[in-house]
């Protein structure tokens, strides 16, 4: 490809043509891909395998999170997993919408649930609070 | 193809070469590898939603888990259980591709090492997800 043709893409994608952004994108793939490895795959095989879907519910969460170390893997798994996931559907984007306006309408889209769900998964594993009616989880 | 009859589309172009992009084993792990990752993407975005219902209290979310005690959610979930075995699979196989481009020409063989990692932990997890449901 020709130095040209790479501005020229880099231009429809509306940063300038010297931005190493794409570069540090393929690489953080590649880096949280490898965390999201072990960290994901640990936690489906942990959910289903041992403590058993049909087993979870409040209760089990609340005892779950008694461990603040819990809280951090979960944090850093949702962090990582919804980066990780948006990223590559902001990929997929652009690979399918070419229209510049459609495709900044909808990466605005993509950012703001983006930035909806990270808030929602990080304000209630740092907040949760086992309620009165189940004294055995409590903090 | 004797024997089959070829369709056409609008542009006269036969509608199954359209729909290939190179063929072979690199565009059709390509192509899972999207379909997974967006399946992976929805679905964890319905998880952040159920557990952010955790603030509202037992009785709310308690309620809620029926979603994930019927039959058709051990399908589903051995569906997921695809979804982020092969996604992490063929992610790793392109990770490791990256860093030692020559391997870009032994795809085919890195492909089949990858499917057989991935057959038997799959039909394994598939086991353990739906043995609860002939108990």
């Amino acid at each position: 490809m020709s130095n040209q043709a790479i501005e020229a893409f880099g231009r429809r994608r509306g940063r300038p043509p010297n931005s190493n952004f794409e570069l540090y994108s393929w690489f953080f793939m590649r880096i949280s891909g490898v965390i999201l490895l072990g960290l994901a795959v640990f936690h489906l095989f942990w959910m289903h395998a041992v403590i058993g879907v049909d087993q979870i519910d409040f209760d089990v969460v609340a005892q779950r999170w008694t461990n603040p170390l819990w809280r951090l893997y979960d944090l850093f798994l949702l962090a990582f997993a919804l980066t990780h996931g948006m990223n590559g559907l902001r990929i997929i984007v652009d690979d399918y919408v070419h229209k510049a306006g459609w495709l900044t309408a909808v990466k605005a889209v993509l950012f703001v649930i983006f930035a909806a769900f990270l808030g929602m998964g990080a304000y209630i594993i740092v907040t949760f609070t086992p309620v009165a009616s189940t004294p055995a989880a409590a903090l | 193809m004797t024997g089959s009859r070829t369709v056409y589309g609008s542009r006269g172009r036969p509608v199954l070469a359209g729909l290939r992009y190179r063929g072979r084993q690199g565009m059709w792990t390509w192509l899972l590898h999207r379909t997974t990752g967006l399946g992976i993407l929805l679905f964890l975005l319905l998880h952040i939603f159920d557990i952010f219902l955790l603030g509202f209290g037992p009785d709310v979310f308690n309620h809620l888990l029926f979603i994930y005690s019927a039959w058709w959610a051990r399908v589903l979930e051995v569906f997921l259980l695809f979804g982020v075995l092969f996604h992490a699979l063929n992610g790793l196989r392109l990770i490791i591709q990256d860093f030692w481009p020559g391997l870009w020409r032994y795809e085919r063989q890195m492909i089949l090492a990858e499917a057989a990692v991935f057959v038997p932990v799959f039909l394994w997890g598939a086991y353990v997800f739906l043995l609860p449901l002939f108990d």
